[in-house]
């Protein structure tokens, strides 16, 4: 904070705050946070998507039912069963129901035809494709440049009915909750329960368990709380996992009281009587207490997980991704910008290392034209030397050659001199004799 | 199987369906609330305002608590935004509350770029929330949410109109945050004067068109107190830490020779009202507001400038998929011109140098043969000159021989005349 300091914001990134405890000395006001949430909530209302799936026969559309004490399936909305397909379809129905000024828009998906064929091999396909297309579909309206309220359709939860066998898991049980553990919350649940004694129901219970924990098929968890009542309660619905589940659409008088049950010669097996059957705990559990958990986890782990493998597909192309679990963390986005910053190292070096042989090339090329050239002058003053030299030996010669001349004429002169002085002499001489 | 089965179930028609007895969804609302309460709750406060108008002492008023704070100075360079982050907690409620303080607001003397730090740092906490959506393994939820939930503007206690500054500022915020402007010290005004000031400002806001926060009226349970809250913009504070015995009570307050300003005291300033309206009733409206409002149009008007679209040119929906399969097709692309044009431009360039270096190799070549040609036309010369002399040479050596010749037979001559 120098008095340098140009207007720069001091602001840090996310996880950069330290934040201090302080104490209150009064009155704030924002303890009514929660009521103002509670308020947003109720204007808005609220979604849930439920899919049921199962054989026929197993009682699913009673369930359905009787957990939301409704006619959901009627004679003019018939269930599942009644709507026997050649192939599994994926249907739903919206519903919407009002309780104590809170809305609730419900949808029932249900798959009409699973587990009915003689062959069944992929009959959970279209399952998965569904619950895929509609994660797309909340990826795509969330990826939008102009997002408006997104409507919730992805599937948060899924009952899976088992046939009460009392043996074990089937093969098909197994085969579809491998697949789709890890796209959907799976509970899954004894149908028909009131054909087991409590025994064999226990029995059949554990074995389902153990086998599921063999087979390591994550079903929905409870989540952990602080709360020391509500673990206890959440340890109790462990124990009995799965439910054991009895549904009704009729209503009987039993001991002056008008209960949901199924009559038989023997006896009456009431629907909400927790020594019948679980029926109690699966609602409280799924409507009460864990509704918004469900959805909760269904965005914040399945979704993602959809997401994240489908972002990761998106940007590496089928690269193998796993090499750098670091690159996950950012968007596809900055991915390529951080591609696109080492591109432009890159050509930088390659524009360097040519740059580099072209300068080197043209300095040797030079270097060659100004070698050639020394060499060519070299010879020309070799040449031209070679010249003078030869004019310069021509030039002796020629004065050797005027000098001698010179020298020889001189000397004929003398000598014809001498000669005229002798023939003279001589003349003198004759005339001398004559006489 | 009926005809209309499949019609009846694949339809999007909602029924309304009446329930036979307590279900029980009635308790959605309590699930989603405790589920917030564990959570915690987060909530950023930005302060606009001049050196010493009051921003950290009602910060301090308003949460009940001694925030440190060192008194900044006059004479900063520029305005700098400081953010502290607290953990409060009220009965069962956690709140992580972030104070951003400007610092050395209104002290330049050219405070033309003064609001650009604000405008920055709002834009970078959406930036840094958008770049958390956008990671491919992202964990949103426990995401600490550092926008800016609210912007208090401090209007300093003129009593006559709005400073350029302010509105300028307010101006290039508004669409950017939550505004709610509030006059400071409002103890130095007399009712009367507050009245025409609030006016003064409301029509200067509206004739300019800022857009403040105005607090919701569509809820039934909370239209009526917002409603009439609204009138009563822009709130008039006074705040202080400091505890004053009125009566029998002791209460928070500014004591003056003249009398006691109590800061709770609905009639001597406005500092309930702002309090119920900021904390106890709008705070969660305040946060929706910058997520759905504010926040979406920082990421609209982003994902427009790096060039996504919603629809292709023939108004088909693009998917998600497609959009970044084309981006990334383009993005390629365009590296692999890059690089294509980087590689062209070395081939010309070394065409070019090649066809210099040529040229001037011919040069000297040409000069060289220049230098041969004159060279052979003086050696040719010089070859005539030597013939030349040669012949004389030749010419003179004949004479001489002859010459010679000559005087030999001569000499005899003499001789044979003087033997006589």
């Amino acid at each position: 904070m120098s008095s340098g300091e140009t207007s720069a914001s001091e602001a840090d990134g996310n996880g950069g705050m330290m934040a201090q405890q302080k104490n209150l000395e009064g009155y704030v006001g924002f303890a009514n946070l929660p009521n103002q949430v509670y308020r947003k909530s109720v204007k808005r209302g609220f979604e849930f998507t439920l899919m049921v799936v199962g054989e026929s026969g197993l009682g699913k559309s009673t369930l359905i039912n009787s957990l939301f004490l409704t006619d959901l399936y009627s004679p003019e909305y018939p269930g599942p069963s009644h709507r026997i397909k050649k192939t599994v379809q994926v249907e739903q129905s919206k519903v919407l129901v009002k309780e104590g000024g809170v809305h609730l828009l419900l949808t029932i998906v249900d798959t009409p035809g699973f587990g009915d064929a003689v062959d069944n091999s992929n009959c959970w396909q279209p399952v998965i494709d569904y619950i895929d297309s509609k994660f797309e579909d909340y990826l795509n309206a969330e990826s939008r440049v102009n997002r408006r309220l997104m409507p919730d359709s992805r599937v948060q939860c899924c009952l899976y009915f088992i046939a009460p066998s009392g043996h074990g898991l089937k093969p098909l049980d197994i085969e579809f909750m491998k697949r789709l553990h890890e796209k959907v919350n799976i509970i899954p649940l004894i149908a028909k329960a009131d054909t087991m004694t409590p025994e064999e129901c226990q029995q059949f219970k554990k074995q389902i368990m153990k086998e599921i924990q063999e087979h390591k098929i994550k079903i929905y968890e409870f989540p952990e709380t602080d709360d020391e009542e509500e673990m206890k309660m959440v340890r109790k619905i462990k124990d009995r996992l799965p439910l054991a589940v009895v549904g009704s659409n009729t209503i009987i008088e039993v001991n002056g009281k008008r209960v949901r049950g199924r009559q038989y010669p023997w006896g009456v097996a009431e629907v909400e009587n927790g020594e019948h059957c679980d029926f109690t705990i699966l609602r409280n559990m799924l409507i009460r207490t864990h509704m918004q958990d469900l959805k909760d986890v269904t965005n914040n782990v399945h979704y993602e997980n959809y997401r994240s493998r489908k972002l990761a597909a998106v940007t590496y192309n089928g690269v193998d991704n796993n090499k750098n679990k670091g690159q996950l963390t950012k968007s596809p986005l900055a991915q390529m910008e951080e591609e696109r910053r080492d591109h432009v190292a890159k050509m930088k070096k390659m524009e360097q290392e040519m740059e580099q042989v072209f300068e080197m090339k043209v300095k040797e090329k030079l270097q060659k034209l100004r070698d050639s050239e020394a060499e060519l002058q070299r010879r020309h003053e070799q040449m031209k030397k070679n010249l003078e030299a030869q004019h310069k030996e021509l030039e002796d010669k020629r004065r050797q050659h005027e000098e001698e001349k010179a020298s020889w004429e001189a000397q004929q002169r003398i000598l014809e001199q001498q000669k005229l002085d002798a023939s003279r002499t001589l003349e003198k001489n004759k005339k001398k004799k004559i006489f | 199987m009926a005809a209309t089965d499949v019609d009846v179930f694949s339809n999007e028609e909602k029924r309304n369906l009446s329930l036979g007895g307590h279900v029980g969804f009635d308790s959605l609302p309590d699930q989603l609330v405790s589920k917030s309460v564990t959570q915690g709750f987060c909530f950023n406060i930005l302060c606009v305002g001049e050196t010493g108008i009051g921003k950290s002492t009602l910060m301090n008023t308003l949460f009940n608590t001694m925030f440190e704070n060192e008194e900044a100075s006059h004479y900063q360079n520029g305005v700098y935004l400081r953010p502290r982050t607290y953990d409060l907690q009220e009965s069962n409620v956690h709140l992580k509350l972030t104070i951003v303080d400007t610092v050395g607001f209104g002290d330049q003397i050219n405070k033309e770029d003064s609001y650009k730090p604000i405008v920055d740092y709002i834009d970078t906490q959406f930036e840094n929330y958008l770049q958390e959506e956008l990671k491919i393994k992202r964990s949103l939820f426990n995401y600490h949410d550092t926008r800016i939930h609210i912007c208090l503007y401090f209007i300093a206690p003129t009593g006559h109109s709005l400073k350029s500054l302010d509105l300028v500022t307010m101006k290039k915020l508004d669409s950017k945050v939550n505004i709610i402007p509030i006059i400071a010290k409002a103890d130095t005004i007399s009712k009367s004067e507050l009245h025409k000031f609030k006016i003064k400002i409301m029509s200067e806001l509206v004739s300019n068109g800022v857009q403040i926060y105005q607090f919701p009226t569509d809820d039934e349970a909370v239209s009526e107190i917002n409603a009439s809250m609204n009138a009563h913009l822009p709130f008039a504070v006074v705040g202080s830490v400091e505890e004053v015995k009125v009566g029998n009570k002791t209460v928070r307050a500014r004591q003056y020779p003249w009398g006691v300003v109590q800061v709770e005291n609905e009639s001597h300033c406005d500092f309930v009202k702002l309090r119920e309206m900021l904390i106890r009733v709008n705070m969660e409206d305040l946060r929706e507001q910058t997520h759905a409002r504010h926040y979406e149009l920082y990421r609209r008007c982003k994902l427009e400038e790096m060039g996504f679209k919603d629809t292709d040119p023939d108004s088909q929906p693009f998917s998600l998929q497609e959009t970044y399969e084309a981006k990334r097709k383009e993005f390629l692309g365009d590296l692999q011109r890059k690089e294509e044009e980087m590689r062209q431009m070395f081939v010309n360039k070394v065409k070019e140098t090649e066809a210099e270096l040529k040229e001037k190799e011919r040069e000297l070549h040409d000069k060289f043969e220049q230098l041969k040609r004159m060279h052979q036309e003086e050696k040719r010369k010089v070859e005539e000159k030597r013939r030349d002399l040669e012949e004389e040479m030749n010419a003179f050596n004949r004479k001489k021989v002859a010459a010679e010749t000559l005087s030999l037979s001569q000499p005899l001559k003499k001789d044979k005349d003087k033997k006589k």
